[in-house]
């Protein structure tokens, strides 16, 4: 069979819905449960009633929804763009941190040395706010750097890599070192980022107390809100001819050259869209769980991000978000009851993905399905 | 009334001694060392060191060891249970209210000085040696001209040549605040042959003072002298420190540069293969205290292979069971390294526990060699550059000479091939790995004796080592040895300037920038394998 038809055979096929008649009634529910029902249980109903939601298990999934952008991110370089990178969790960090900034600036006075600078600067006996914190008192600023910084980050490291055609193996190890750069400079006190200890011990956003079930329940449904949207944009991209070309450049780069398409701008947008997702996921994580710090840049919490969209399915848009809830949620339940057996799993679970799973948990129903149909 | 008849023989006693000037020590000089006004007792320790006299030198080392006391009119020194009268050195009794004699530090400055004088009279040519150098050094920290006629002395007798340079140097530290511009001209250009770090203070502390242009300028010629000198040592210090830096990421690269230059597979579990082969010199060593104590200085030798084969036979293993299945999918291959690499670690963290195991240096490890007056260079350090560059010949050897290094080159070069050649390619590769991974164990061997042993030894080198293969560029053991010994050299001398964290992230940066412009490394291969 010839691989390249010649174009007068070429039958396009008819442009397919976004999502499915039972694709768009999924998607209702999940909107449903993150907007009117998880808040539903969670606020109106007693601490005792069984069907209350506790504050644990909010903070849990928020934080896991989080972890789905990034999954969701990763998954439009690699699965559908043949880009590993080992750096998302930077991009992540960086949106943790501008958002973080914000919030130690809203403690104002209430710190522990009643100053104006947040507590890490009095410490380290510094007089005024350094400058890359000159914009940390507005909210709106801070809105915009939470998208700037990562993407300006993305944007121009992509810029050199993709230029000089760094791929594969090579620019996943480069992507590796730069988030240890970062991390090694985010260590240093010096850096104003507050140094190993990050921030933390933040009271409000906005004016309101970040710590109430309510504020709580809104970072929730925004987050939630935000993986949604991000799944629709993605699903909208990758049926476009956009993401057709980032398709054809994962499969063949140089054919697509050959084809006319060239390849740069295609991966540096992509690129730099995935690093925003990420650096907004960061920002919406930070005030749930209430910390930042350089901890969040190390290898391996990069690389723990491709194990969640290998374990859902590369190459589907459902498959990292649900690989993102499988992971962490076995993290979350393995690490209380088995401490000891959670690094065999992860590890097991990397070996055993890439061995037997490519397609991942969704390739695997997927494969049920039709074995069963059949 | 005892106590009257030993103070009345002690005072007649005291009169004779008085009363003969033949002997040397009298006892009202031993008394003014004794006690009174400190400067008082600095002029005596001075006079008594110029005496050479047996019993003054006693008397000095007793005050100095704080074994001294004294009555009215007497001086003892005190050895253990009895009491020993200073000027006859004969047994007496100590009276009760006898005080002892009290040092502070500018006495014990002084008494240094003065003991090191009468070391010089009446030592050995080793002993003049040592007392000159403590004079020097007494002279350097605390220019004392009270000490000077002690050494002029000392320097018209007849003395071993190197303790007659370190007192001349201690004499010109001293003549540095001569009144005689001559003498101080001397001096400063005598202090600036010395190119000692030590003299420095001294002479930027006179420069402050110095009327005289002349002197001023052969102050400052001495000052400049000095300072390259320093200079040339702190830059060799560095270059050392570089390029031990750089034998250890080429040891921890070697293996990687088996596994993924020639190979081709990504193995993120590289880290945990030196982590092994550091544990596995742990048990060796911890056998070898147990059961063979007196042969541990040797217990390395047997460590060497056992740090190799645990590790080559756990890379064998997962080649066998995991990455054969990958090749071809680097990316893939990563992944799953990756968890390899987490699952070893935490079986090595419930077998031995997370905290850090010590492992030992064989005795003739330690300690280091000393060139330029300043410089030490660890023996640790300079032992393992030289094991670095024995591994890094034995494996080119091993590749270029051997049979097996014939059929890696040839599986690596073209596959099927190789295979119709009778090759069995996928034996060649298990092979290949453990080979690569048993270096890396080698490496873990090596680093086990100058860093911490511990389940996260591995990961602070991935990084490293895969950035010293790609700046090398795939598939050359050249490429490895100039990259690994160049990030060394550079990490170390920005660590100079700029700090260890910076160096660090500098050096990053520079692999970054230094990829975008060779993306195949410093060697590229040329031709179609470049695509592949």
């Amino acid at each position: 069979m010839s691989r390249m038809p010649s174009p007068a055979t070429v039958v396009l096929p008819a442009r397919a819905p976004l999502l499915t008649r039972a694709g768009w009634s999924a998607f209702l529910a999940a909107l449903l449960a993150v907007c009117a029902l998880a808040p539903v249980l969670n606020l109106l109903l007693p601490a005792g009633h069984p069907l209350h939601l506790s504050d644990y298990m909010v903070s849990l999934v928020g934080k896991i929804m989080c972890y789905a952008i990034c999954a969701l991110a990763m998954d439009l370089i690699w699965g559908y763009s043949g880009i590993l990178s080992l750096g998302h969790g930077l991009f992540f960090a960086l949106g943790g941190y501008m958002m973080g900034m914000y919030l130690m600036r809203q403690i104002g006075r209430d710190g522990q040395y009643q100053s104006e600078l947040p507590d890490f600067m009095v410490f380290l006996d510094w007089k005024e706010l350094p400058w890359h914190w000159a914009l940390s008192d507005s909210f709106l600023a801070t809105l915009a750097l939470i998208v700037l910084v990562p993407g300006g980050v993305a944007f121009v490291f992509g810029y050199f890599a993709f230029r000089s055609r760094i791929k594969g193996v090579y620019f996943s190890i480069i992507t590796q070192a730069l988030t240890y750069a970062a991390l090694l400079l985010f260590f240093r006190n010096e850096t104003g980022f507050g140094g190993n200890n990050g921030f933390t011990d933040f009271k409000r956003i906005l004016g309101v107390p970040i710590a109430t079930p309510s504020t709580r329940m809104v970072l929730f449904v925004l987050t939630g809100l935000t993986l949604l949207g991000c799944f629709l944009l993605a699903r909208w991209l990758v049926r476009s001819p956009y993401g057709r070309v980032l398709q054809a450049i994962r499969d063949a780069e140089s054919r697509t050259m050959f084809c006319g398409y060239d390849p740069l701008p295609y991966k540096l947008s992509v690129w730099t869209l995935s690093a925003v997702m990420c650096g907004i996921a960061g920002a919406l994580y930070v005030p749930q769980v209430g910390i930042i710090n350089p901890s969040e840049m190390t290898p391996a919490n990069s690389i723990e991000i491709a194990v969640w969209a290998a374990v859902g399915g590369r190459g589907t848009l459902i498959g990292p978000i649900a690989g993102a809830f499988l992971v962490n949620g076995a993290k979350s339940w393995l690490t209380v009851t088995f401490p000891e057996f959670w690094l065999y799993v992860l590890g097991g679970l990397f070996i055993a993905v890439t061995l037997f799973l490519p397609q991942g948990v969704v390739g695997l129903v997927k494969k049920l399905r039709r074995g069963g149909s059949a | 009334m005892r106590g009257v008849i030993v103070r009345c023989c002690a005072a007649l006693l005291a009169w004779c001694c008085l009363a003969g000037p033949a002997l040397a020590l009298s006892a009202a000089d031993a008394l003014a060392v004794a006690r009174g006004d400190t400067d008082e007792r600095i002029a005596a320790i001075h006079r008594l060191a110029g005496s050479a006299d047996g019993r003054a030198a006693a008397l000095l080392r007793a005050l100095a060891t704080e074994s001294l006391k004294f009555s009215e009119t007497q001086v003892f020194i005190v050895e253990g249970e009895r009491a020993l009268d200073a000027l006859s050195g004969q047994p007496a009794a100590l009276p009760d209210a006898a005080e002892d004699a009290m040092l502070n530090n500018r006495l014990r400055g002084a008494l240094d000085t003065a003991l090191a004088g009468i070391e010089l009279f009446t030592a050995g040519p080793e002993r003049q040696r040592e007392a000159a150098r403590s004079l020097q050094r007494n002279a350097f920290n605390d220019p004392d001209p009270e000490g000077l006629p002690l050494i002029e002395k000392a320097l018209a007798t007849e003395l071993d040549a190197g303790a007659r340079q370190s007192l001349e140097l201690a004499q010109a530290a001293l003549q540095l605040a001569s009144e005689d511009q001559a003498l101080r001209l001397a001096a400063a250009t005598k202090l600036g042959e010395a190119r000692q770090a030590i003299v420095r203070p001294l002479i930027e502390e006179r420069l402050k003072h110095e009327a005289s242009a002349d002197v001023k300028a052969a102050l400052t010629r001495s000052l400049a002298a000095i300072d390259r000198r320093l200079a040339l040592a702190s830059g060799l210090g560095q270059a050392f420190t570089g390029i031990s830096l750089g034998s250890i990421l080429l040891l921890a690269a070697l293996g990687l540069a088996i596994t993924y230059g020639l190979m081709g597979v990504i193995n993120m579990a590289h880290g945990e293969l030196i982590m092994i082969g550091a544990y596995a010199t742990w048990l060796v060593q911890g056998l070898f205290r147990q059961y063979w104590p007196e042969a541990f200085d040797y217990y390395l030798l047997l460590a060497l292979p056992a740090a190799f084969a645990a590790s080559a036979a756990v890379g064998a293993v997962m080649e066998r069971t995991v990455i054969r299945f990958l090749y071809g999918r680097p990316l893939e291959t990563l992944l799953a390294t990756w968890g390899l690499s987490l699952v070893l670690m935490q079986l090595v963290r419930s077998l031995f526990g997370a905290q850090n195991v010590a492992v030992e240096n064989p005795s003739w490890m330690s300690g280091g060699l000393t060139v330029l007056g300043s410089l030490s260079l660890p023996w640790n350090r300079l032992i393992i550059l030289a094991f670095a560059a024995a591994v890094l010949i034995g494996v080119s050897l091993l590749i270029a000479r051997t049979r097996l290094g014939l059929f890696v080159r040839g599986v690596t070069q073209n596959r099927p091939i190789a295979a119709c050649m009778g090759v069995n390619t996928a034996r060649i590769d298990t092979w290949a790995f453990a080979l690569g991974s048993g270096i890396a164990g080698l490496a873990g061997c090596a680093l086990s004796q100058i860093g911490n042993v511990g389940p996260d030894l591995g990961q602070a080198y991935i990084v490293d080592s895969f950035m010293v293969v790609v700046l090398g560029g795939v598939g050359q053991l050249a490429g490895t040895v100039y990259a690994a010994l160049g990030l060394g050299l550079l990490n170390k001398f920005i660590e100079g300037w700029a700090g260890a964290v910076l160096a660090k992230i500098a050096v990053l940066v520079f692999i970054i920038v230094f990829i975008q412009k060779r993306p195949q490394g410093i060697f590229a291969l040329k031709g179609r394998s470049v695509e592949a």
